[in-house]
């Protein structure tokens, strides 16, 4: 958890109330937001962590699918990897670390270098898309679809759900890129590090989805 | 960098549509998910009624069956959409989004929930699956027949497994699909709220145990969803893009063998299922739990007994919750030792459960009890928790299973704990809310009318059906006309059906209670119950931003009844030390 922000934030305390042997409400941890309307900024931390957990809870419950799908069934047939999925694989690794050059610049108030970072992550992204779409058409010229085998079903299926996860942290780019920030509830950079924090999760979730398709085929 | 902006999101809206369509207000949130729960309670029982008079009188011509009698297909859509009705749209909305929305920002003394928007397309989204979910009877072929269990493969061959099994099932998936993501939004927005929204002094320590009940039902909700609607996705394509996830190879159909699929696992979605299912038997009922506690401390005058205790036995019953799914698939061939563990771990669940029901006892020994219609429901929700509870360590015994397993003990056994004790936690609920929702009171005699008519009416339906099932009497059969050892059962059907017509009619009590003590009822004042929660320290019905922009500091517990020395017998949480004791 990128802890500095929220630090801060917490420093707006408007001080309300007072009587004795009252301690903070929220996080517990000594202070709080009282008196203004509007919410914390760490409630964005909390709920993209807790967005996250719901997300890995449903790709691990298509993960044991596939472990049990592969195990019972006796009609599993491997099909030929894609090689360009090393590439893409490379290509959102390597976003993730233009992510972090971005947020550095950011927080060095370097807009204009944080813009650039950041669009260069948002490319790297719609190219991871593309590429994986580009590994679809290769499965399909091959003969290989969603119903020819249950290896190729939970090799769209995964991919898919993913690239739609994955657009969803695309549209997150280009929303905290674009919009103002001045009458906004979300600061710029709580936006900044939830959208980060998401993006690297989708990266990693992609790293393991890769490892179980490419060693479970 | 400190930016703290009061943006625009405090400010009533003042057109009738932003205020009570579109609202981002969790008070008509709730509302909107309490009448979303209402209408589909109703059309449940409706349907209910009609599957009890085709079981005693099979031959009864029936209003929507064109033809004259029901046909055994009928009956079980009738049944599957029941069940998905009264389990999605009833149980798992009223208790959690209804009550929950309306009243959990106010008891831990925040605005709204934190993600406003987000609240209202949580709504917006669960409203559009039950407009999905019942549009199943409108399409060709009808609702569908394989229950809200949809255990393929008949789930998923379409129309060949049977009329509903086409388009009707198909609608099923979608509607359950969208509910599942409504549900997932919903329970980020509480978890959110209870986590990071709470008031001044309000500590973890000093929630009511309804805001407990909600966070751990969320906190289930949130990890038991993300299942269902990966489950409804694989089975989705099964239906419409021909995958093999859960259809076998060699299934031959009315004669026609299915040969487009090859290996699927049915085993696998019962385990998706019920990985979700039995968390979901529980999003059913902590609330009721948690309402249950706060009723029974209100009216008997008494601290909670053992708050801790009854914090961690929620835990407990949410953290267990989710290793017991086997307990619904002892026959489904598994391994003795699978079947063993299960077992255990299921009937563990019995030591929180019964540390809750102990402690409701506990709150009413030597309690100045009051009577009242919430109370009387508190009372038995605790009532109808034991009874239901009990038969489930019937059932966890995977020997006593094998037999009682798919009979009408089980269905005795749901309905009483998940089903009417739910429904008594929303009655109990809405009796103690509805003069901080209306700013009116519920009349109380009639209350009282409505809740012996209920309790002895849901004991009457349910405790026979116990003995349905020892008999051997399968669930879901449609008419047991010619079947000779159900034959000397008839009369108990009978009996169950007249129970149920007149437990049925009883709920138009209710609903002229509702709405005619909406309009005329006598005026509720702030506090009617001289409760102790922050609900209670703002007017009825409370205004737009709950505490008009001065937002309260809690001084102590929630459950401060009867202390010693004090003048009144009850201290509100945003008490000053200093103002104890004079008048409030
Ligand atoms: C001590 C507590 C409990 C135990 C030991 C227990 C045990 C069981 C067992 C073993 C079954 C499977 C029976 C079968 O299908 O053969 C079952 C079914 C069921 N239980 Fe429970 N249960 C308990 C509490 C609850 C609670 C609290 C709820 C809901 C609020 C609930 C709701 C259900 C439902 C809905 C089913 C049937 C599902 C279906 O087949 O459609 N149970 N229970
Ligand atoms: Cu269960």
């Amino acid at each position: 958890m990128p802890g500095t922000i929220t630090d801060e934030i917490e420093i707006i305390d408007a001080g309300r109330g007072g009587g004795t042997n009252v301690p903070a409400g929220g996080d517990d941890d000594g202070e709080g937001s009282f008196g203004s309307p509007g919410i914390p900024q760490r409630a964005y931390f909390t709920v993209i962590q807790l967005g996250l957990a719901g997300i890995i809870m449903f790709f691990m419950a298509l993960t044991s699918s596939f472990l049990v799908r592969k195990g019972l069934g006796n009609d599993w047939v491997a099909f030929n990897f894609p090689r360009i999925l090393w590439l893409n694989t490379l290509i959102l690794l390597a976003s993730s670390i233009t992510i972090q050059i971005a947020r550095r610049h950011l927080r060095e108030d370097e807009k204009a270098a944080f813009k650039r970072w950041w669009s260069v992550t948002t490319s790297l992204g719609i190219l991871f898309l593309a590429g994986q779409f580009i590994a679809w058409r290769q499965l399909a010229r091959q003969g290989v679809f969603l119903v020819t085998n249950p290896s190729s079903s939970f090799f769209y299926v995964l991919t898919a759900a993913h690239g739609l996860h994955l657009f969803g942290g695309i549209l997150a780019l280009v929303y905290v890129s674009h919009r103002s920030w001045r009458r906004s509830r979300v600061s710029q950079a709580t936006a900044t590090d939830v959208a980060s924090i998401y993006w690297h999760c989708m990266d990693g979730l992609w790293v393991f989805l890769f490892a179980l398709l490419y060693l479970g085929r | 960098m400190v930016t703290h902006d009061s943006g625009g999101h405090h400010h009533p809206p003042t057109s009738f549509i932003r205020k009570y369509i579109f609202s981002t207000d969790h008070k008509v949130i709730g509302l909107q998910y309490y009448f979303l729960a209402l209408f589909s309670v109703f059309l449940g029982m409706a349907l209910s009624m009609l599957m009890r008079i085709h079981l005693v009188w099979p031959s009864a011509k029936m209003p929507f069956t064109p033809g004259g009698q029901m046909t055994p297909e009928q009956y079980l859509a009738l049944m599957t959409m029941h069940g998905s009705i009264m389990v999605f749209m009833v149980l798992t909305t009223a208790p959690q989004s209804g009550f929950g929305n309306y009243a959990l920002p106010i008891q831990i003394g925040a605005e709204d929930m934190a993600f406003p928007v987000l609240n209202m397309l949580s709504f917006w989204t669960t409203l559009l699956s039950l407009i999905v979910l019942v549009s199943a009877f409108f399409v060709n072929g009808g609702a569908p027949i394989s229950g809200w269990t949809a255990y393929p493969p008949l789930s998923a061959l379409g129309q060949i497994a049977g009329p509903g099994q086409g388009a009707g099932q198909t609608l099923w998936v979608v509607g359950v699909a969208i509910f599942c993501i409504g549900s997932l939004l919903g329970a980020l927005n509480f978890i959110t709220t209870t986590v990071d929204l709470r008031a001044k002094g309000m500590t973890l320590g000093r929630m009511p145990l309804t805001v407990w009940a909600w966070l751990v039902t969320a906190i289930l909700g949130l990890l038991a969803f993300g299942v269902l609607l990966a489950a409804c996705l694989l089975l989705l394509l099964d239906r419409i893009a021909g995958t093999s996830f859960f259809i076998p190879g060699g299934l031959v159909v009315t004669d026609t063998p299915i040969v487009s699929h090859t290996g699927g696992s049915p085993l696998l979605w019962q385990h998706l299922f019920w990985f979700f299912g039995h968390p979901e038997v529980y999003i059913a009922i902590l609330p009721g739990m948690g309402v249950a506690s706060h009723v029974l401390s209100t009216f008997s005058r008494k601290p909670v007994f053992g708050y801790k205790a009854m914090v961690g036995a929620l835990g407990a019953i949410g953290f267990l919750g989710f290793c017991v799914w086997g307990h619904h698939m002892f026959i489904s061939g598994m391994s003795p030792y699978s079947a063993f563990a299960f077992s255990l771990l299921t009937m563990t669940i019995g030591v929180p459960s019964a540390i809750k029901t102990f402690n409701w006892l506990g709150t009413l020994w030597g309690g100045r009890i009051q009577f009242t219609t919430a109370m009387m429901f508190g009372l038995g929700f605790v009532s109808l928790f034991v009874t239901g509870g009990l038969s489930g360590l019937f059932l966890a015994q995977p020997s006593i299973d094998l037999y009682l397993h798919d009979t009408y003990f089980v269905v005795a056994h749901f309905h009483l704990i998940m089903g009417v004790a739910a429904i008594f936690g929303i009655f109990a609920a809405t009796y103690f809310w509805f003069p901080k929702m209306f700013g009116r009171m519920l009349n109380e005699t009639i209350g009282k009318v409505h809740f012996w008519f209920t309790f002895v009416g849901v004991y009457s339906i349910f405790m026979p059906m116990h003995f349905l099932g020892l008999a051997g009497h399968p669930r879901r059969y449609a008419d047991t006309t010619g079947v000779n050892f159900l034959g000397p059962l008839h009369s108990v059907h009978y009996f169950i059906t007249l129970a149920a017509m007149i437990t049925i009619s009883a709920q138009l009590i209710f609903l002229f209670n509702f709405f005619y003590s909406m309009k005329a009822g006598q005026k509720a004042s702030e506090n009617p119950w001289n409760a102790t929660t922050l609900e209670w320290s703002i007017p009825s019905p409370p205004p737009f931003d709950n505490f008009a922009g001065r937002i309260p500091v809690v001084y102590r517990g929630p459950y401060e009844f009867s202390v010693p020395g004090a003048t009144d017998d009850y201290i509100p949480q945003h008490l000053t030390p200093e103002r104890v004791g004079k008048a409030h």
